[in-house]
């Protein structure tokens, strides 16, 4: 991990258990979870249409984006739902505590950081594939997006 | 006719009855029961201390079955002494009875281990409605109860105690748990299992004395530790009872000495269930006494040819959330052991096999499989391809297919012994399209209920008219229908998200069970419930409705479509000076303002200083209105006042689904009030209130609830309605698939025509929770986290 910088981001108790909650850091813009035991942090645009994650509900060690309900793992970063897609996925980040603080480490600048969208297709490239596959056109506005999550809850 | 005296109204004694009734009449029938209830299951006692079932629920046989079979019942008897030479009873109240045939079915007590102060008042057994009825009686959160016995019955007596609100010890003689039914592994899953339910495990203790001056204060061990309790139930096991099989001079060792007719050693005197030894074994279970029942039933009958060989032990644990499924011989030291253990989903099996058939089987966490290896041990399968199998069934391609595959011969229903054949019979041949029906015709399913699922997919695969009487599972996580579960969370008296999920789901949830749940808790405990906010879809947790681009719009409440020049002017600096990017008249007589960031979703709500139009939430919309006879001279009605009056009735709640209303003062319907879920029309001298009506996704004409005189009335029939909805309705079930799926007739006979106590119910529910409802946006001001609408800054400034 000697190629991360880490930083100090926020005590643990400003993240309430099984939510996530957005902070700007190194340009990036991250969604850190606390899952109880542990805390875990990935790029807060889901690989659809870039909902943010850290908005979503968390569903054991994956998180729901609450725009149309993609299912990420908080893990690897990798599109649970729709699985077919799972090649998708968004950037992960390592965390740790240290005195009650939560710590994210952001890659330092330069190749090789073990940053999971080097192995995973990011969103721009993901926009592409869904075309290609004809799947879930983009939306044209909020309302139809909603219906669409609903349909969802209620298969 | 002889006479057949029966000794026992339990369900051995009548279990064999109702199979001696199957035969041609040739007895005159006297029962004698020594507890002062009718025929009830004693299995399902578990359930009642747990509050899962109410005590009327688990009547086997009610008084027009005795009469119907002119049974002379006497109740609250107990049979003190046989004659056999004479051929009388002599019951405690000193009357004697005579007999031509006798049948003991006296079952089992409780064995009471050497302990000092059994005599204490607050020690109790746990084998009667009785026990359960006082067990339930002291129950309370000031109560540290201890179970003494770790077996099947004292760990269903420690969860029912629980649930009753008791702090629970159970105290162990072995150092495993259910060491009948487990082994050691097992039997440690267990303990997580009990533990994480809050019932506290103490193993390998021996009980030594009871202590207290009169009443039970504590329980001394053999080691010197004790621990205070205020009540003690003793279930460490039971003992046959055969006093009157001694009085009566038949062979008694153990239990009643029966052969395989099952009969005694005296020609006119029968024994069954519990009470007998059946090749040296004494059974404690359910299904041995049905397969005896039937056994006796042709031996008594002149029908002497069925032989009882014997039961394979099968044990169930009734906790719900701990499934524990034991059977036959898993610790057979020559058998082959194949094990399956996955420790964070608290899975465990292990299976025997003896010379390539199953020879016994542990299941703890998951029991959905049970009956294939029931299937397995009674019929003596060979197991060959099938033991690739073995621990996890091959995978199905539909689940028909597993009832599909199973041999006609299998049993379905172990207790009452109930093959497939028999259920498909019953289905072709006697029109059975319902597990009720079913029930009623071959008694499937009414012992342990462990084959209520199997018996439910045989229906479905088979009946040509299957009516599902359980709704749908709601969501795989916790895998109940939604009336049952409201049934659970209400008896088991739950109020918090996550308890449910640990207790009855999979520990985890997701995004379609956390919100429903959320939902039930504040509806059920009328706000009274622990709100888990992480349980919330985002828009609940912030109180704003999320946008495409991650912002959010704000609707404030403009009740009735009513505003006013101040509040206009506000909505407009607002506007201004967060330069809300659209701002827009809905369809619903009120102002969004669109593209909002979240952090200031508290500033703009203190600026705007309105409430909640709660835009974004399954909950109470708006009220639509025109203006009625204020302006309108079509008017009949102040539609305004009273669509008015119904938002501030309603707002602030939620409900299964979003709730749009409308009030019209005149049948030409310009606030459209037949297509909305609630709907006011004013008619000459009255209203209509009318229910059900939509204009989304589908068009439905609303139907009319009643027509009553006054706006009073109305908005009464509009409460109970709409409360009837939100306890009624599944989660993101609108109103108007609601009235459709419940039939408008239905909705009425339970709203606007039921009788008194229950619209007062209604009424009184509804007002609890609008007493407790709160403006959501005062969250604004006081907010239930710190970071509940912040972006968080870190800590220190990083360099890009």
């Amino acid at each position: 991990m000697s190629d991360h910088a880490w930083t100090r981001v926020t005590p643990c108790d400003n993240i309430p258990p099984r939510e996530g909650r957005a902070v700007s850091l190194a340009g990036r813009e991250i969604a850190v979870f606390n899952l109880g035991d542990r805390f875990l942090a990935v790029d807060n645009r889901c690989p659809h249409k870039a909902g943010p994650l850290a908005d979503g509900i968390v569903t054991g060690v994956s998180v729901v984006c609450p725009l149309h309900t993609w299912k990420i793992s908080l893990i690897d970063g990798r599109v649970e739902r729709p699985s077919s897609l799972d090649e998708l996925g968004v950037t992960t980040y390592p965390t740790r505590v240290e005195d009650g603080v939560v710590l994210i480490g952001v890659p330092s600048a330069g190749p090789g950081g073990d940053n999971q969208v080097d192995k995973l297709q990011d969103c721009r490239v993901g926009g592409l594939l869904l075309q290609e596959r004809g799947l879930d056109p983009p939306c044209s506005d909020a309302g139809g997006c909603v219906s669409s999550s609903e349909r969802v809850h209620r298969a | 006719m002889k006479r057949l005296v029966v000794v026992g109204n339990g369900m051995a004694g009548m279990a064999c009855v109702e199979q001696i009734l199957t035969y041609a009449p040739q007895f005159q029938l006297t029962v004698f029961g020594d507890e002062t209830h009718l025929n009830y299951n004693r299995v399902m006692l578990s359930s009642v201390l747990a509050g899962e079932k109410a005590a009327d629920d688990i009547v086997i046989h009610n008084h027009e079955w005795y009469r119907a079979n002119n049974i002379d019942l006497h109740v609250g008897v107990r049979i003190v002494d046989v004659n056999a030479r004479a051929k009388t009873v002599t019951g405690d109240d000193g009357r004697v009875t005579p007999y031509d045939t006798l049948l003991i079915a006296t079952g089992s007590s409780a064995w009471l281990p050497p302990i000092d102060g059994l005599d204490k008042n607050g020690v109790f057994a746990f084998r009667t409605l009785d026990d359960t009825r006082e067990l339930m009686r002291r129950s309370g959160p000031d109560t540290r109860a201890v179970v003494i016995g770790g077996g099947l019955l004292g760990l269903e007596a420690a969860r029912g105690l629980q649930v009753q609100g008791c702090q629970v010890t159970v105290v162990h003689l072995m150092a495993t748990l259910m060491e009948r039914q487990l082994d050691r592994d097992g039997g440690q899953h267990l303990v997580k299992k009990m533990e994480q339910l809050g019932v506290k495990v103490l193993l390998g203790r021996s009980t030594k004395a009871i202590r207290g001056k009169n009443h039970v204060e504590r329980v001394e061990f053999a080691d010197g530790e004790a621990i205070d309790a205020n009540l003690v139930v003793v279930a460490a096991g039971i003992r046959p009872n055969v006093d009157l099989g001694r009085k009566a001079g038949v062979a008694v060792k153990r239990g009643i000495v029966v052969n395989d007719y099952m009969e005694t050693s005296d020609p006119d005197i029968f024994a069954v269930g519990e009470c007998v030894e059946h090749r040296g074994i004494c059974y404690g279970l359910v299904a041995p006494l049905f397969e005896q029942g039937k056994v006796l039933a042709a031996t008594m009958t002149g029908h002497r040819g069925p032989m009882y060989a014997g039961t394979v032990q099968a044990a169930k644990l009734k906790i719900m959330g701990v499934d524990v499924f034991s059977a036959g011989d898993w610790g057979d030291s020559a058998a082959d052991q194949i094990r399956y253990e996955d420790s964070s989903r608290g899975i465990y099996k292990k299976v025997a096999v003896r010379d390539g058939k199953l020879a016994g089987v542990i299941l703890v966490g998951d029991t959905s499989d049970s009956h294939r290896y029931m299937d397995w041990l009674r019929t003596g399968t060979e197991l060959g391809d099938q033991r690739g199998h073995v621990l996890f069934p091959p995978p199905s391609a539909d689940a028909g297919l597993d009832v599909a595959e199973m041999a006609d011969s299998a049993t379905v229903c172990g207790c009452v012994g109930v093959t497939k054949a028999a259920i498909i019979a019953a289905i072709h041949d006697r029109g059975v399209n319902t597990l009720s029906q079913l029930k009623e015709c071959t008694r499937a399913s009414t012992g342990c209920g462990s084959c209520t699922a199997l018996c439910q997919d045989l229906l479905r695969a088979v009946a040509p008219d299957f009516e599902d009487e359980k709704k749908k599972v709601m969501c795989a996580c916790v895998p109940f229908g939604e009336d049952r579960l409201r049934e659970i969370l209400r008896s088991q008296k739950l109020r918090s998200v996550q308890e449910v999920l640990e207790i009855y789901g999979n520990g985890i949830g997701c995004e379609v069970c956390k919100p429903a749940l959320s939902y039930m808790l504040d509806m059920l405990w009328c706000g009274d419930h622990d709100e888990d906010r992480s349980a919330r879809f985002i828009n609940d947790r912030v109180h704003a409705n999320i946008q495409k681009d991650g912002t959010f719009s704000v609707v404030p409440r403009i009740r009735g479509g009513v505003t006013s020049p101040d509040e206009l002017r506000r909505i407009a600096d607002v506007a201004d000076k967060y330069r809300v990017p659209m701002v827009k008249i809905t369809g619903s007589q009120r102002i969004d303002l669109l593209g909002i960031k979240k952090a200031d979703l508290p500033k703009i709500w203190a600026d705007l200083g309105m409430p909640s139009g709660q835009a974004y939430t399954k909950g109470v919309r708006m009220v639509k209105t025109c203006v009625g006879t204020e302006f309108c001279r079509f008017g009949t009605q102040d539609s305004t006042a009273a669509g008015i009056e119904m938002e501030r009735r309603f707002e602030q709640l939620y409900t299964p689904h979003k709730v749009k209303m409308a009030s019209v003062g005149c049948p030409r319907n310009c606030a459209e009030a037949t297509v909305k879920d609630i709907g006011l029309i004013g008619v000459e001298g009255g209203w209509q209130v009318v229910v059900g009506g939509a204009a989304g996704k589908s068009v439905r004409k609303a139907d009319l609830l009643t027509t009553v005189e006054t706006t009073e009335k109305a908005l009464e029939a509009a409460e109970l309605f709409f409360q009837y909805y939100r306890e009624n309705a599944n989660y993101l079930e609108r109103t108007y698939d609601f009235v459709e799926r419940l039939g408008i007739e239905k909705v009425r006979k339970e709203t606007v025509y039921a009788p008194e106590p229950a619209r007062d119910g209604l009424l009184d529910r509804l007002r609890k929770s609008k007493a407790r409802a709160k403006d959501a946006w005062q969250e604004g001001r006081t907010p239930r986290h710190p970071t509940q609408f912040a972006e968080i800054t870190p800590l220190e400034r990083v360099p890009v």
